[in-house]
C-alpha cells in the first residue's frame, strides 16, 4: 500500500483537528473528514468509508467508544482504539490498567455509597480528591480538605448527579511542586513533554496552566511508554505527578489535545500523529 | 462574512476557516461553529457536554 487513505472521524474542529488535516494534506495523503453527527452505522455490515484507517477525534467521549467499537468489530483499522478509548476514557479503568502493570499511580478508592464513600476519604486522609470516573478538563474533580467538604461534595454527587456520579472515585492528594507533567507517547515513543504550571491545584492547560518544555529522559519515556502499553497503546498524552517518593502516572488521555506543546517542545506533533497513522494503515491495524 | 445568529453582528472568520470550527463572535462572545464555508454560513455552537474532553 503506496499511499492509504486517512478518515478523520470527528464533530468539532479544534485546532488540533485543523493541524492534523494540514499535515495529511501537506503529505498529499487522501483524507476524508467524517463527521460524527451524520454517520450512521448499519451494523450488520462493513461500514464503507473509502478509507484505509480512521483517525479518531471525537470530542464526545461516548461517540467515539462507540464508533470505534462498530469499525473494530468490521477490522477497520482506527487510532486509537475501542480498547484504549474504553480503558482511557474511564478513569477507573485506566487505574486498574496501571495497577495491573506495576506502573505507580496516586493511590484511589472506589465506592458505591455515600456512607462508604466518606470512609474512603478519611482512610486515605485529607485534602483527598473526588473524581468523576468518566470526565476531562479538569472538571468537577474536587480537592476535599476536611470532613465538612468531603460530605458537601458526596451529597451533591448523591442527590444531583447521574448514576455514573454515585460511583465514587476518591484519590490521595498529591502534593505537587506547582506543575505537572504532560507527556505525548506516539507508538513506542515519548515524542515531546511538557511541564504544566499553575497557581491551582488543577493544571489543566484547559483551566488555565502554562505550559514549558521538559526534557524527556530516559526514566520518562520508560515510564509513559509503560503507561501507553497498559491502555492498549497508540497515542496517548500520560499525565504524570511528581510526589514525594517519585512520578506518579495520574491520566492517560487517548484524544490528545496538544496546541500548547508544539512550539513550547519544537517537535512537530501532528505531523508525529499522522506518521503513526499511516503505518497502522500499512500494517492493516496492528 | 455572516451574520451572529446570537447577536446579528457581522462575523469575518477568514479564508482557512472549515467547517466544524468553532469561532467566537467578536461582538458577543458567543461561540459559533462554522457549518458552511462557501457561503459562509454560521450557527450557536453546542455547549459542552459531560462527556466531552480529550
Amino acid at each position: 500500500m503506496n499511499n492509504p487513505s486517512v478518515g478523520v472521524l470527528l464533530s468539532r474542529v479544534r485546532v488540533e483537528e485543523k493541524l492534523l488535516l494540514e499535515a495529511l494534506e501537506a503529505r498529499h495523503v487522501p483524507t476524508k473528514v467524517i463527521d460524527d453527527r451524520e454517520i450512521v452505522f448499519a451494523l450488520e455490515k462493513k461500514p464503507e468509508l473509502g478509507v484505509d484507517v480512521v483517525l479518531e477525534r471525537c470530542i464526545q467521549h461516548s461517540r467515539a467508544l462507540y464508533a470505534l467499537w462498530v469499525l473494530g468489530v468490521h477490522g477497520i483499522p482506527t487510532v486509537n482504539t475501542f480498547e484504549v478509548a474504553d480503558v482511557c476514557g474511564n478513569k477507573l479503568l485506566t487505574t486498574m490498567r496501571l495497577i495491573r502493570d506495576g506502573i505507580p499511580s496516586p493511590r484511589t478508592r472506589l465506592a458505591f455509597t455515600p456512607e462508604s464513600a466518606l470512609a474512603a476519604v478519611e482512610e486515605l486522609g485529607y485534602p483527598a480528591v473526588l473524581k468523576p470516573i468518566v470526565g476531562s478538563w479538569g472538571r468537577l474533580i474536587s480537592k476535599v480538605n476536611d470532613r465538612e467538604a468531603a460530605e458537601s461534595i458526596v451529597e451533591h454527587k448523591d442527590v444531583l448527579g447521574t448514576y455514573i456520579h454515585s460511583i465514587y472515585y476518591v484519590q490521595e492528594y498529591v502534593p505537587k511542586p506547582g506543575r505537572d507533567i504532560r507527556a505525548f507517547v506516539v507508538g513506542d515513543e515519548t515524542i515531546a513533554a511538557i511541564y504544566r504550571y499553575s497557581d491551582h491545584w488543577i493544571t489543566n492547560t484547559a483551566r488555565g496552566g502554562k505550559a514549558t518544555k521538559c526534557v524527556v529522559t530516559p526514566e520518562l519515556n520508560d515510564l509513559c511508554v509503560r503507561a501507553a502499553r497498559a491502555v492498549g497503546g497508540g497515542v496517548v498524552a500520560i499525565d504524570i505527578l511528581e510526589g514525594p517518593e517519585g512520578p506518579l502516572v495520574n491520566e492517560v488521555n487517548y484524544t490528545m489535545e496538544f496546541r500548547n506543546s508544539i512550539d513550547t517542545t519544537g517537535v512537530n506533533i501532528p505531523d508525529r500523529v499522522v506518521d503513526y497513522v499511516l503505518t497502522v494503515a500499512k500494517n492493516g491495524g496492528k | 462574512m455572516a451574520k451572529c445568529p446570537e447577536c446579528d453582528a457581522e462575523v469575518n472568520v477568514g479564508a482557512e476557516a472549515v467547517k466544524g470550527e468553532v469561532v467566537s463572535c467578536p461582538d458577543c462572545g458567543a461561540e459559533l461553529e462554522v457549518t458552511g464555508t462557501s457561503p459562509l454560513a454560521l450557527a450557536l455552537a453546542p455547549e459542552v457536554e459531560e462527556d466531552w474532553g480529550e
